[in-house]
């Protein structure tokens, strides 16, 4: 079985996000970027079917600009096999990804599917949602177990209420929260040996995907910031504020 | 313009996610009609047709549609979708499930999570875990959209003289099956919709520990809510997280303890109106954004809270 698995290069999860001053985006030039977290779990995940013996090559596709092929290599490092990188303007929505990554599928013919739930850049939460509906594959979203069997898989799912187990037939869609794994870190040997591994290179117009943008950003503004309060002394001093000046107990 | 709403519900009550979507909705348009699908839930249906702004309910009784699998529930939508201008469903693990599947067979760009209403195409939506905020403007003929429970007030319950329309369905064969669920049960107020909000992190140092935050919980009537970092230790089960992947909550009051502030845990609380903070590390983020912060060991802090609150109560009664 193949695994396709989906990777997002986004500004690391660590930097202190700037908007713009002329309200168009935020700011990126030399802004670190990363891995979309939660892909790198679903990378993992991968490697982990492989190393159980369900699995013989995983797939890694992103989509957008060339330096996604950085974002590629990482995944290569931890262990994939291959890349695939679809050339996008960086701003593609979760429509066009779901059509492009439907599209793969149709060629690469994987048995399952691997994306992180989120990317924590626009936090649209749709993607696999999106490829799940028009592949016609069951999802599995906010997965934070997969067991895979013979023809079925049970996943585990993070839901608001709690945790929520489904069985899905193979061929599936998942989509990783944090806590499906703890993703595994590069050794140097292989982040030499990934530097040899095959990324095929392909754009959108070739695969016959229109990715016009259907969103139109009118602007990107500062949330409203906090004042930072006062600190108080003990914790009579605390109750007695939240009590007569805030009055909120 | 008609509007569309998927309402979210358990089988036996509304979810409160249902109320703030309406709400949302009645600032784009009037005729707003509500889909309810599931099992036994003529009563759930009858319920939300009093609801104000509600001008029909759509009642998908079957048993087939007991659990809420999106793969089932998006073709119904999609069949009716024609007759709408505008499809809503709250941004909670239900609607996120759902909603985007809908998008893509309408072909229609999803808006997700939004905090704001500018006009029937316009929407503010926070993106990068509420460190920036969009105003976009969708050019799709037909608007798919999720929002943010707590960034609109719940309609009132009554008022509303909705007609509930019975609706059917036929599924084609499926290939994702229920198995189980575990939810936590409490009897506290549900943490998204609470007044007040005590939550723990990485510094309680133990599951154990959390019974300090519960005490506390107990005394204020309170949710309790935790940082990823708590979860992920395993001091508490997932659906405690407050967070840019977990809820979002904004509450009057929001007690954070042992909670350093990193920017994914802000993202679920820093609109709360009030915001204490509690931690032994005088430079932790947390206290930028809080109105009252406390540096002291939580140890020590919390059974003193817990008597100054015994204090406050007594004097009351």
């Amino acid at each position: 079985m193949k695994i396709l698995v989906t990777v997002k290069r986004v500004i690391d999860y660590n930097v202190q996000v700037r908007v713009k001053a002329d309200n168009s985006g935020v700011e990126k030039e030399n802004v670190k970027m990363s891995m979309n977290p939660p892909d790198e779990n679903a990378v993992e995940e991968a490697l982990r079917i492989k190393e159980d013996g369900k699995a013989d090559e995983i797939i890694i596709l992103s989509i957008g600009e060339e330096k996604c092929q950085e974002t590629i290599r990482t995944a290569l490092a931890m262990g994939a096999d291959r890349g695939i990188l679809i050339k996008a303007t960086e701003d593609i929505e979760p429509l066009s990804v779901s059509k492009l990554v439907a599209k793969i599928v149709e060629t690469e013919k994987p048995g399952l599917i691997l994306m992180g739930k989120q990317a924590i850049d626009d936090d649209s939460n749709q993607t696999a949602q999106m490829t799940s509906a028009l592949l016609n594959w069951p999802q599995a979203t906010f997965a934070s177990k997969i067991e895979i069997e013979e023809n079925t898989a049970m996943v585990t799912r993070e839901i608001d209420e709690g945790l929520e187990r489904i069985k899905v037939e193979m061929p599936f869609i998942a989509s990783c929260d944090l806590r499906l794994n703890e993703p595994r870190y590069a050794s140097l040997p292989n982040i030499m040996k990934a530097k040899k591994k095959p990324i095929d290179i392909k754009s959108a117009e070739e695969l016959g995907i229109d990715i016009k943008l259907r969103i139109e950003n009118i602007k990107i503004s500062e949330p409203p910031t906090r004042q930072k309060g006062v600190m108080v002394t003990d914790v009579a001093e605390l109750v007695q504020k939240l009590k007569y000046e805030a009055k909120v107990i | 313009m008609s509007i569309l709403i998927l309402a979210e519900h358990n089988n036996a009550e509304v979810k409160s996610s249902t109320l703030n979507t309406i709400s949302a909705a009645s600032k784009v348009s009037n005729e707003i009609e509500v889909l309810v699908v599931g099992s036994n839930i003529q009563r759930i249906a009858k319920e939300i047709s009093n609801y104000q702004h509600v001008k029909k309910v759509l009642l998908l009784d079957d048993q087939n549609f007991e659990h809420a699998i999106a793969e089932k529930i998006d073709p119904v939508i999609v069949s009716i979708a024609d007759k709408y201008s505008h499809i809503f469903a709250p941004a909670t693990t239900f609607g996120k499930n759902v909603m985007p599947r809908v998008a893509v067979k309408l072909d229609t760009a999803q808006i997700s999570d939004i905090t704001n209403i500018e006009n029937e195409n316009t929407f503010v939506r926070p993106i990068y875990a509420g460190n920036a905020l969009a105003t976009v403007k969708s050019n799709d003929t037909k608007k798919v959209i999720t929002v943010r429970p707590t960034s609109f007030d719940i309609v009132a319950k009554e008022g509303g003289s909705g007609v509930v329309e019975t609706i059917n369905f036929n599924l084609s064969e499926g290939h994702t099956e229920f198995v189980d669920r575990e939810e936590s049960k409490s009897d506290r107020p549900e943490l998204s919709t609470a007044r007040i909000v005590v939550s723990g992190g990485r510094g309680l140092q133990s599951a154990d520990n959390f019974k300090l935050i519960s005490d506390i919980a107990d005394k204020l009537n309170a949710a309790i809510g935790a940082s990823r970092a708590a979860v992920d230790a395993g001091y508490v089960s997932n659906d405690y997280q407050v967070g840019q992947t977990g809820k979002v909550v904004v509450p009057d009051l929001y007690i954070a303890v042992g909670i350093s502030g990193a920017i994914q845990h802000l993202a679920g609380m820093k609109e709360s109106k009030i915001i204490v903070a509690i931690n032994k590390d005088e430079e932790a983020p947390i206290f930028n954004i809080a109105d009252y912060g406390l540096s002291a060991d939580l140890f020590e802090a919390l059974p003193q809270l817990s008597s100054e609150l015994d204090k406050l109560n007594s004097i009351e009664k």
